[in-house]
Formats: structure tokens, C-alpha cells, sequence
């Protein structure tokens, strides 16, 4: 009844790539195919881990020539002092151009409202998609990985966007072999999502691996904080604390980076990279359940953003 | 595997899976036993879903709604499409395209065979291999994934009993080793109980084979490169306009089967150039030999004309160039496929015009017959295909190259991705499947 199911302990050829190695070939290959279907490419770049590893990669996609794209920065105002340090010293470092969309302008201007919570991460929609539109930018990286989130799961390696930059997720294209379709009308878009396949795991490892370099919030460091909705959150003009919250110095790392409003550290001793490995090796929540207040709103509330045109 | 040890953590392989079953078959029960024991179900991934089981009324948590991710499947209680999944133990990491099993959905079925390399195909071992059973067997055997993984489900259902098991694993591989699936796996399990998918099973001491982890574990993932055509479709022309490099023209390109060394002959297709390769960089760095599926930049000898959408293959093995395609395809837009039909083709780097010549036959999964000159092919259609393309493509057979083999054809009014194809032969079968119900022969 089994034709061949012998089970050995010699599995491999020496020609199987390492995890890391096949991710890292799969997105380069993303990279590049864009670089070569594309007019005006851009790479969103939040100064987070995921962006800072797809940078890492196109780096490395196009050596020794320098990366064929922009970068776009979606600034909602209450950024981390750290990561626009970060930010700022990596276009520098590699030459590149910045474009930033400002949710601070849109409010200033009037076009957004802040919401009552003080969170701005809803709010960035309008700024991203009006900065792509008028870049007449027609592929835009982003580093969303389908081990997120569950609406993320079903997102396509390359994700078709109308003019309203909206996703619509019955209407996605097949993806077959390593065939991505790039066709799109004027007006269109393309999301591209190099590291679809990672996950928060695999993109620490790489870190560790190719000794890249973070924004020193990623581990663990003295940190004024205070508690709302079971979250670590740091103080500051966005909002908080408000009465009735208190604030004290707890040994905290971030496990994402996004909107200070939004965005909580845990408890965390991992001062080193390799410390912060088993550490998430070990945990027991995702990173999104554990510091993302904005994901918890409702049952589909990142398939909702999504179609609207978050990334 | 509660806890992962620092060493545990060392780079490891990765296999690529799809899964296979019928609606009732159990198969979000075996996805959900396989995540949650692999500790990749977390505790608030798994709060969510008691939390919307509770609100609902159920009295055990859903395990389907860890993988229905859209509003429309958790409205329906449906899986509409194919989600992708990651789980990891110490030996491996594991992509899983998890795929509904709906008849309707077949295109989706293909999408995730076509990055495959296992399928398991559940079935349920009070009803046997059914219609579905069949179509999930075909599908592995057309897109050429190397493993098949019969999971005889519901065991506890059947009192373990190892003759119904026996009997259904061998109907089964008499069925797809006559498809020309190379290799397959039977196990009996139990994903509700836990019988072997991940620990061996108290219940089946007359089973000696492998849990279904245990073997998607093992699995060998990587093929010998020695039988294989060396191919590298260029992608991007690297050319740094810096003055520290004021001679490079490196073609990048991920390689899609075989291996390439410096100072190895190369011929440059369509065009049909000859030079050596003078250097290999992998990403950066320089390298002897790669192999696939390293991307890399090829640097050659001479200068000539080399662009994105060229391939460049040993000039002692160069494929032939054509522009009359026969393949079989499966249809995966919801506008049909009519002959006649002008489209975009695209192989590898390269996306050529294309028109649809002939649809000779449409193939019926269920018992592999063949209706002859369909006029169309509808969404989820399997069928044979001739096509013309503008310009002369060096292709494979699919049989050969899986990567070199395949290509998408896309709508040119719309950008739609309308049909996966395959080229040359369907089945890998050394004898044609019998065909009663038709008798102008087989042609797949």
C-alpha cells in the first residue's frame, strides 16, 4: 500500500536550501521582477523590522548597482523618536530617496479628523493612497506577512489595487508557480509583498543571520510606560496617560513598531538578538494579539482595512 | 515540542505542502491538529476563536476559523480560497497552501499544487475513495507534485480496523501510480483523536509507518540536479552606474532548474548567442557553482545582447524554440477561454502575444474521460490547448522543469491572470489511462 515510504534520517540533498536561503532567493526573485515590469516602484518603509529586512533584501537583489526604488514613509505623528533616527540614517547611508505622507498635514489641513481614542493608525490610509496616486507610483512594497493575521493569510504575493486603492479579496488573482502578473491599468496599483511567506521567526533569524542593525527599541530597555487595555504604552503628546493611568519604569521591549498610540511593549529581558529568538520562540501570543490594539476592534477589522486600501 | 532550544533553531528546510478534502472529510480538524501541535495556534489566535465559537453558540471552539479568514467565508462556513499557513518543528519549516475542496474551486486546488512539493489527500475511511477522492489524485499527478500523503481519516470511526485501511490505500495507489504520482504514502489517522499525526497511534499497533508529521518531516525536498536541464530566465540586467564598476552587465535571475558553473558554454535563447560564463554572483558574493533555486547574477565572456525575458541555458543542452504550444491548462478565470481567444503569454521572464489555436478536448476529473472539441473552457476547466504565440519561446516539457515547463496566460484588455499551462504530456502515466467512454483515443 506504500509504494516508497521509507523514512530516513538522510533527507536532504546537498543541493536543499536552508529555510532562510529559499526565503531569501523567493524574495529577491520578487525584487527583481518588479525592477524589471515596473515604471515607478516605491517601498514602504516604516523603520520597523519588516521593513528594515525587505530593505536588506532589495539591497542585495541588485549588487553592486544601487536599489532601483524609492522609499515612502507614511509619518503619522507620533512616531518613535528612535525610528525617525533610524529612518533618516538609512537614506542617508544608502543614497535613496525619501518620500514621506503626512498624517499630521492631513490634520492640520482639516481633511482628517483625530479620531477620540488618539490612535492614528486608521488614518493612514488617506495619505498613502492620495501620495501614491500622485506619485503615480504603480508598485508599492509593503513587508505584510501572511502569518499576521488571518485576512493577510489570504493575500497574494503580488495584490492588484484599484484607483481607489482598494483590495478586494474575491477578486484576487491566482498565483501560480513563481508566475507573478504585474498587468494593471493607468491609475492602478500593485502591492507586492516580498516576505509573504516569512515569519516573525524566520525574519529575526535573518536578522541575526546577516547581523542587521535595529532600532535599539526592539530590545529590552528601561521605558516609562503605562497600562491601557492590558498594553504597555509609552507616554507622550499623543494622548496618554489620561487619569486613572499611571505611569512607571518597567524593563520592556517593542515587538512591533507603528503609531505610538497603538503600539505596546511587553515585559522583556532580551537585551540581545539572540536573546529576543528565544524569547519568541517560547511565546505563546502572536506579536499583532500581543501590541496591536488596532487589530482587536473587530473580527475583521485588518480585512476591512485592507480593503480600503491599507497595506 | 513545547519550547524550541536555541540549537533547535538552526537553519533548517523547507517543504512546501498542499492539502486536499472533500468538505467533510476533516481536513481543517488535521490542518488545525498539525498547527495547534506544532505550537503555531497561539493563545490569543485560540482565545479569538472560542470567543466567536462562544458568541455563536457552539460548545467547542471552531478550529475551522483559524484558517477561514475572510467575511464571507466565516458568513457562509465555507473556504473560498487558498490560505497559506506556516508552521515549524525542529527538523522543518512548512508552507502549507491549505485549498478548499469544493468541486468549484478545482483552480484553487491547482494554484496550490503549483508550488508544491506533497499533497495530502484526505479521505474518509467510512466512505473510501470517492469522485473527489479521484479529482484530488489527478490534479497531483497533472501539476507533477513529487508526494502524494493518503490520510485515511475517521479511523475511530471504522474500529481501526487495518483491512478497511488496507483496502483503501491500495485502490487508492493502484489509481494514482497508474496517474503516474511517483510516490505514495497511505497512513490511517484519526485527526480528531490524534491517531498518527503527530504521535504514532495505541489504537493501530498493526500500522509501522510514519505519523503524517513525522513524514512531512522526513520527506526528501530537493531533487538530484544531475538529470535536470539547467535553466536561468534573465529577470533584470544589473548595470551600476558608479565608477567602481564601470564594466559589469551581470544577467540576475533565479535559477529554475539544474545548476550552472564559471567557465561553463552558454547559449542565450531566443537568440541563440553563445559565450562562457566568466562569473556567478550570489547576491554579492562570488561563487563556483549554483544551483536552483539560488537567485543570482550570471556574468559572461563576451558582451552580447542578452535581455530581461532571455534564458540562458548549457549549450549542450538548449531546448528548442517554438511557437506552437500544446498543453494541458486549467482554466482559472470566470470568463471563459474560447478559441480564438488573442491573449498574453507568460513564460518564465518573458510575456509574449498569443492566440488560442485549438481547444481539442476537455478532460473530466471525475473518470478521467475526455470530451472531445469543448469550443470553450470554463472556470475550473481542465483541458488540452494549442496556441500560437507572436514570438518563439524556448520551452519545456513540463514533465522536465516544472518552472520552464509552465506558463500563465493573462487577459490583454484587463491585466486578468485566465489559465495555468503545462506543457507537453498530462499524465507522467507509462501506459494511458483506459478511456471507455470515448473512443477517438486519448490525447492527454
Amino acid at each position: 500500500m506504500t509504494t516508497a515510504a521509507t523514512v530516513s534520517e538522510e533527507t536532504d540533498s546537498p543541493y536543499a536550501l536552508s529555510h532562510l536561503d529559499a526565503l531569501e532567493s523567493e524574495a529577491v526573485h520578487i525584487f527583481r521582477e518588479v525592477a524589471g515590469e515596473f515604471e515607478r516602484p516605491v517601498i514602504l518603509f516604516s523603520g520597523g523590522k519588516d521593513s528594515i529586512v525587505m530593505l536588506h533584501l532589495a539591497l542585495k537583489a541588485f549588487r553592486p548597482a544601487s536599489v532601483p526604488f524609492s522609499l515612502l514613509h507614511v509619518d503619522t505623528g507620533h512616531n518613535f523618536p528612535e525610528v525617525l533616527d533610524y529612518r533618516d540614517r538609512t537614506v542617508e547611508k544608502h543614497g535613496l530617496r525619501l518620500h514621506v505622507a503626512s498624517v499630521q498635514d492631513y490634520i492640520d489641513r482639516g481633511v482628517l479628523k483625530e479620531r477620540p481614542d488618539g490612535t492614528r493608525n486608521p488614518l493612514q490610509t488617506l495619505p498613502l493612497t492620495e501620495k501614491i496616486q500622485q506619485e503615480r507610483f504603480d508598485a508599492v512594497f509593503g513587508g505584510g506577512r501572511r502569518d499576521e493575521e488571518k485576512a493577510r493569510a489570504k493575500e497574494r504575493v503580488f495584490s492588484l489595487r484599484d484607483e481607489f486603492s482598494q483590495w478586494d479579496p474575491r477578486r484576487q488573482r491566482p498565483e501560480l508557480w513563481n508566475l507573478y502578473n504585474g498587468r494593471h491599468a493607468p491609475g492602478e496599483h500593485v502591492r507586492v509583498f516580498p516576505l509573504s511567506n516569512w515569519t516573525e521567526l524566520d525574519v529575526w533569524q535573518y536578522i541575526a543571520r546577516e547581523g542587521i542593525e535595529l532600532p535599539q527599541i526592539y530590545y529590552a530597555h528601561e521605558r516609562e510606560v503605562f497600562s491601557r487595555n492590558g498594553m504597555w504604552l509609552t507616554a507622550g503628546e499623543w494622548g496618554g496617560p489620561k487619569d486613572g493611568e499611571t505611569v512607571e519604569k518597567r524593563l520592556v521591549r517593542y515587538r512591533t513598531v507603528g503609531d505610538m498610540s497603538c503600539t505596546g511593549a511587553v515585559d522583556s529581558e532580551a537585551d540581545s538578538i539572540e536573546k529576543v529568538i528565544v524569547e519568541i520562540a517560547a511565546s505563546r501570543l502572536t506579536e499583532r494579539g500581543a501590541t496591536r490594539a488596532d487589530d482587536k476592534m473587530s473580527e475583521a477589522a485588518m480585512e476591512d482595512r485592507k480593503r480600503e486600501g491599507y497595506f | 515540542m513545547s519550547t524550541i532550544t536555541t540549537e533547535e533553531l538552526a537553519e533548517t528546510t523547507l517543504l512546501r505542502f498542499a492539502t486536499a478534502g472533500s468538505v467533510d472529510d476533516g481536513k481543517s480538524t488535521l490542518v488545525g491538529r498539525l498547527l495547534h501541535d506544532s505550537k503555531s495556534v497561539l493563545t490569543d489566535q485560540l482565545e479569538a476563536v472560542e470567543r466567536v465559537s462562544a458568541s455563536r453558540g457552539q460548545e467547542a471552539p471552531d478550529l475551522a476559523l483559524l484558517t477561514d479568514g475572510l467575511r464571507a467565508e466565516r458568513e457562509q462556513g465555507i473556504t473560498i480560497d487558498v490560505a497559506y499557513r506556516y508552521f515549524a518543528t525542529p527538523r522543518r519549516r512548512f508552507i502549507l497552501a491549505d485549498t478548499p475542496g469544493h468541486v468549484q474551486y478545482t483552480r484553487n486546488m491547482v494554484t496550490g499544487a503549483s508550488t508544491a512539493e506533497l499533497t495530502v489527500i484526505l479521505v474518509d475511511a467510512r466512505n473510501g475513495v470517492v469522485e473527489q477522492t479521484r479529482r484530488h489524485a489527478a490534479i497531483a499527478a497533472l501539476l507533477r507534485v513529487p508526494h502524494a500523503v493518503l490520510a485515511v481519516n475517521k479511523m475511530d470511526l471504522v474500529g481501526y480496523e487495518e483491512k478497511v485501511f488496507a483496502a483503501i490505500a491500495e485502490e487508492f495507489t493502484a489509481y494514482a501510480t497508474e496517474l503516474g504520482v511517483p510516490e505514495v504514502t497511505a497512513i490511517p489517522i484519526s485527526a480528531l483523536v490524534g491517531d498518527n499525526v503527530v504521535e504514532p497511534s495505541a489504537n493501530m499497533d498493526w500500522y509501522g509507518g510514519p505519523t503524517v508529521l513525522e513524514h512531512l518531516e522526513t520527506v526528501p525536498v530537493a531533487h538530484d540536479l544531475s538529470h535536470c536541464h539547467a535553466r536561468l530566465p534573465v529577470q533584470y540586467v544589473i548595470r551600476p552606474q558608479g565608477p567602481d564598476h564601470p564594466d559589469y552587465r551581470g544577467y540576475a535571475g533565479q535559477i529554475a532548474a539544474g545548476s550552472f558553473h564559471v567557465g561553463e558554454s552558454v547559449t542565450v535563447l531566443p537568440s541563440g548567442r553563445a559565450s562562457k560564463i566568466s562569473g556567478i554572483d550570489l547576491l554579492g558574493e562570488p561563487v563556483d557553482v549554483a544551483w536552483t533555486t539560488q537567485s543570482v547574477t550570471l556574468l559572461l565572456e563576451d558582451d552580447i545582447d542578452i535581455s530581461r525575458g532571455d534564458l540562458i541555458v548549457p549549450s549542450k543542452d538548449a531546448p528548442a524554440t517554438t511557437q506552437d504550444i500544446e498543453a494541458t491548462v486549467c482554466h482559472v478565470a470566470d470568463a471563459p477561454l474560447t478559441v480564438g481567444h488573442r491573449v498574453l503569454l507568460k513564460h518564465g521572464t518573458r510575456t509574449v502575444k498569443a492566440i488560442v489555436k485549438d481547444i481539442p478536448s476537455r478532460l473530466t476529473l471525475d473518470d478521467l474521460s475526455l470530451h472531445p472539441h469543448p469550443g470553450q473552457l470554463v472556470a475550473n476547466d481542465i483541458g488540452r490547448v494549442k496556441i500560437r504565440t507572436a514570438e518563439p519561446l524556448p520551452v519545456d516539457s513540463y514533465a522536465d522543469s516544472r518552472r520552464t515547463g509552465s506558463f500563465i496566460l493573462i487577459d490583454p484588455n484587463d491585466g486578468t491572470t485566465l489559465t495555468a499551462g503545462m506543457v507537453g504530456e498530462s499524465f507522467a502515466a507509462p501506459e494511458p489511462v483506459k478511456d471507455d467512454s470515448e473512443d477517438d483515443g486519448w490525447d492527454f
